[in-house]
């Protein structure tokens, strides 16, 4: 026979099960995407795609590693859908391509590819570009751009001009620009207000889109690809942080549905803190990787430069990954009575 | 209604088990050659009784068991003794083992069968008799039963439990005995309970073989007896003792301790079968019940002589073309039988044909992602990716940290294992790594005692020469200074040397000679020298050896000496001792020079 120990069996599972899973589970928000800012998001997850098995071959290779077993793990694809998706739909094609190729290759491989790298790539990707470039990294189109999908690929691919009528700022940003603007005088209450810009509860469009990664993470919850304990506790971080500072003073802090609808912060909980290789892996640890996530994401967004902290909270806490682990080794069979 | 517990993890294979209980249980038919290997059980390798050329009857002991923790081994059936010789044991490895083989004659002639009463015999001749028996574990482990069979003096005995679970896949052999020779197995029960006096019994059975359950429960009843049968959730490995004494009893029983400390014991129901059988009808345990499955036309539950070679066994079940190999035990703990003339031995419950499409090679290994599922089905909640990175590192000393040698190697970690990591591979090779490298450092931990008794003992002598030497030179100065006496009576004018001033001549020998010696030694022999009284100094010499011989001892503490050979670890002591030496006696140069050893 072929094998050589037990167990013989083995159960019908993959890494590239698991991420096409992963992949599956992203297409709620892109059907949702596509509605709200239009398909030009499709061509985005192209560029992204293309770049990252490029990137992924060329190292593979460099690394002399067999090319078609981890080409077709889908790991590469997974973190070329999370950077499309998080980086603004009307980016330059560079910006994505500078982004794919520096998770792929930076984050991912020069750390040891698959299953090594300390920090999750497509937040790396982000924080690097948000970084380097602010202001293409803040530039969203409004909600029901009347512009055609080829003009915004024109504009992608830099052959029109970036106009300031395209693009404007996310609610998390247009939100926290005003309340600098008018300390004081104008109050969160008045400007959530504004269904053109703030929707319903979170930001006209994004409640829809952010709905749909919340709706792909309750499938991965539900096929055991995920555990609760990161989402439930990086949702609880960022609501308990806003919910408290709301509630002692909701006319200068928004109200936890509008914290957790909008940004990064569901596609945060459900596909970027569940990472297995840069989060924890104790039950104890996820919980406090999560919570802490949560806290440090709204704090940045909050009291801190950037519009949305998801990311830096993300990574920050993929830093405490080790010791968190070291600290929350579970007792085993037959010995939890002891300490 | 008892109720029940839940152990953690765990996963749910297919079970494949209806293909091979269709069929009763029938008796193989007598093989032309048995290969009876001596060690078949835990413990001592029991000792031939045979040699080439005898006649043994069936049930005729051929080999006796060697040390309290060993089991005796019989003739399976009459015949002629062919060799007492090395054969391919039924063992992964493919090694040889000291075996007896027969030639059966045809004639299947018992030898003779003393039943006994156990009740009315001392608890001691009923575990020799199923010593004397052969009796063992057979679930698996073959662990000698008659020394799990005494309770612990300080814990009270409360359960105990039998092992009907049978939770590996295609494995059928006990739910068939249960089924067929269920009262026979209440009664073995019985021997148990009589000599363990638990306060219950519990027989637990996983819920997939009701027919199992509903047999021992009318057995039971129709014997009286207030066992209770309990069907527990099919889950492997439910029926590992840990789980199951889990599930029944609530008790979890880590690797540091045995399951008696918590007042629990645990038997197969196979076990208790032959037990009965060794006991009741005097019959030593020479067969057992083997399940033949998995790509063989004719799946069936075989009652197999013990030593009956592989080849001839799975004829019975007509393998496919298309077999690659053969199993022994189940799919996720068995291992492949080495060669065709392997023989079925007391641990062989199952052999399962397999072919490419049963089990279908093994995808490529990929990097460990950290998904956690090895975690998540880890019956003893460890954490398995933990363990694998220290395995792959040899950072052992970090396995052990993560309670490697709590892992049972149940095969639940790598069933799941996306990136189809061998994880319980690793496991092993930790395991026996660790066990070589122990070895390793007790043999150079003796060595090293060694060399510190010799250079102990050196000193010692060097001492007590010096101490000779020192008297020796006292004698010579006292004569000296009582011959200056008498000069200095006579003649007057010529000067006695001081009191004190070591002699001319005795002095330098005797501080060369002393120069290992410790320094109060040498602080003696040169000042005192001359006036000195010759007991003193013994004494002193004595005593800076003894205290040097214990400064030494006390210093050795073992420090990174796990990862050395023994060349290395007897390096590492000798340049120990001699670091130890000099800063001890702080010494000129010269003296260290002459300190080695």
């Amino acid at each position: 026979m072929e094998f050589t120990t037990s167990p013989y069996l083995l159960k019908n599972a993959s890494v590239q099960r698991v991420m096409l899973q992963v992949l599956a589970a992203l297409l709620p928000g892109i059907a949702a995407y596509v509605w709200v800012f239009g398909s030009i998001i499709l061509l985005q997850l192209v560029i992204a795609t293309v770049t990252a098995l490029l990137a992924e071959a060329a190292m593979l290779k460099l690394r002399e590693k067999p090319l078609g077993l981890f080409l077709s793990d889908g790991s590469a694809i997974v973190t070329a859908w999370l950077i499309a998706l998080t980086f603004p739909p009307l980016s330059p094609w560079w910006l994505i391509v500078t982004g794919t190729l520096f998770a792929i290759v930076i984050a991912k491989h020069l750390y040891g590819g698959l299953g090594q790298n300390p920090f999750n790539p497509a937040m790396v990707a982000f924080a690097a570009c948000i970084v380097s470039f602010p202001a293409l990294m803040s530039q969203w189109p409004a909600v029901g751009l009347q512009v055609s999908v080829a003009d915004q690929a024109r504009v992608v691919f830099g052959l029109l001009p970036r106009l300031d009528a395209i693009s404007g700022a996310t609610p998390l940003d247009t939100l926290k620009t005003a309340l600098k603007l008018d300390e004081g005088s104008i109050s969160v209450t008045q400007l959530l207000a504004d269904q053109t810009v703030y929707g319903f509860f979170a930001g006209r469009g994004w409640e829809w889109v952010t709905g749909g990664y919340l709706l792909g993470g309750l499938f991965l919850l539900w096929r055991g690809l995920i555990s609760w304990h990161a989402p439930t506790a990086f949702i609880a971080g960022l609501s308990l942080f806003s919910g408290a500072l709301w509630l002692y003073n909701p006319a200068q802090f928004a109200n936890p549905m509008f914290h957790l609808f909008s940004g990064g912060a569901m596609l945060g909980a459900w596909f970027i803190v569940t990472d297995p290789v840069s989060g924890c892996t104790t039950m104890k640890g996820k919980l406090i990787f999560g919570f802490a996530a949560g806290a440090l994401a709204y704090l940045i967004r909050v009291f801190g430069g950037y519009p949305d902290g998801v990311a830096f909270a993300v990574l920050l806490m993929n830093i405490c990954v080790p010791i968190i682990d070291h600290y929350t080794q579970p007792a085993i069979f037959g010995m939890k009575d002891r300490s | 209604m008892l109720s029940l517990f839940k152990f953690k993890g765990g996963v749910k294979p297919q079970t494949n088990k209806t293909q091979s209980v269709s069929e009763p249980i029938a008796v193989a038919p007598l093989p032309s050659r048995l290969f009876v290997p001596l060690h078949q059980s835990i413990g001592g390798t029991p000792q031939p009784l045979v040699q080439a050329g005898d006649h043994v009857l069936k049930g005729q002991m051929i080999g006796a068991a060697d040390g309290w923790i060993s089991s005796a081994v019989h003739a399976p059936t009459s015949g002629s003794v062919r060799a007492v010789a090395e054969h391919i044991a039924a063992h992964p490895s493919g090694l040889t083992t000291l075996s007896v083989e027969i030639e059966p004659d045809g004639k299947d002639e018992w030898g003779e069968r003393t039943p006994i009463d156990h009740g009315a015999m001392a608890p001691e001749t009923v575990r020799e008799r199923l010593r004397e028996a052969g009796v063992v574990g057979l679930g698996g482990a073959v662990f000698p039963t008659h020394g799990k069979l005494t309770a612990s003096k300080t814990v009270p005995m409360e359960e105990l439990v039998i092992n009907g679970a049978e939770c590996e896949p295609f494995i059928t052999c006990d739910d068939l005995l249960m089924r067929e020779r269920a009262e026979e197995v209440i009664r073995g029960v019985g021997i148990f309970r009589d000599l363990l006096q638990p306060k219950r019994v519990l027989i637990g059975i996983e819920d997939n073989k009701p027919e199992a359950v509903a047999a021992l429960q009318a057995a039971v009843a129709k014997l009286g007896e207030h066992f209770e049968v309990v069907a527990v959730p099919t889950r492997y490995p439910a029926g590992g003792a840990k789980q199951l004494i889990r599930v029944l009893t609530g008790k979890e029983v880590p690797a540091a301790k045995r399951s008696t400390d918590l007042g629990v014991q645990c038997f197969n129901v196979a076990t208790a079968w032959t037990a009965w059988r060794a006991v009741a009808h005097g019959e030593p345990v020479v067969s057992r019940i083997v399940t033949l499955t998995g790509n063989v036309e004719k799946p069936r539950n075989w009652e197999a002589l013990i030593g009956t070679p592989l080849a001839e066994f799975v004829k019975l079940g007509a393998p496919k073309a298309d077999t690659n190999g053969y199993l022994m035990g189940g799919p996720m703990m068995g291992f492949e039988m080495p060669a065709m003339d392997a023989p079925l031995v007391k641990a062989t419950n199952c052999i399962i044909a397999g072919s490419p499409t049963l089990f279908p090679p093994k995808a490529p290994e990929m990097p460990c992602i950290r998904c956690g599922e090895c975690a998540k089905v880890c019956p003893h909640e460890l954490q398995p990716f933990e363990m694998y990175w220290f395995s792959r590192a040899h950072n052992f000393g970090k396995t052990q940290e993560y309670h490697i040698f709590d892992c049972i190697e149940c095969g639940c970690c790598s069933f799941v294992c996306p990136s189809r990591i061998p994880l319980v591979q690793y496991f092993r090779f930790a395991k026996s790594e660790i066990w070589a490298r122990e070895k390793e450092k007790n043999a150079a931990d003796q060595a090293k005692a060694r060399f510190e008794w010799k250079t102990a003992r050196e000193e010692r002598e060097k001492a007590e020469k010096a101490e000779k030497l020192a008297k020796a030179a006292a004698a010579q100065a006292a004569k000296k200074a009582a011959e200056a006496a008498a000069a200095a009576v006579a003649p007057a004018g010529n000067e006695p040397p001081p009191a004190g001033e070591p002699a001319p001549t005795g002095a330098p020998s005797t501080n060369a000679a002393s120069a290992n010696a410790s320094p109060v030694a040498v602080a003696v022999t040169a000042n005192d020298a001359a006036p000195l009284d010759a007991e003193a100094a013994k004494k002193a010499a004595i005593a800076a050896a003894l205290e040097r011989a214990r400064a030494q001892r006390a210093a050795v503490a073992p420090k990174n000496t796990d990862h050395l050979t023994a060349a290395q670890a007897r390096e590492i002591a000798a340049v120990d001792a001699l670091r130890q030496q000099t800063g001890l006696e702080a010494a000129p140069p010269a003296d260290n020079g002459e300190t080695k050893p």
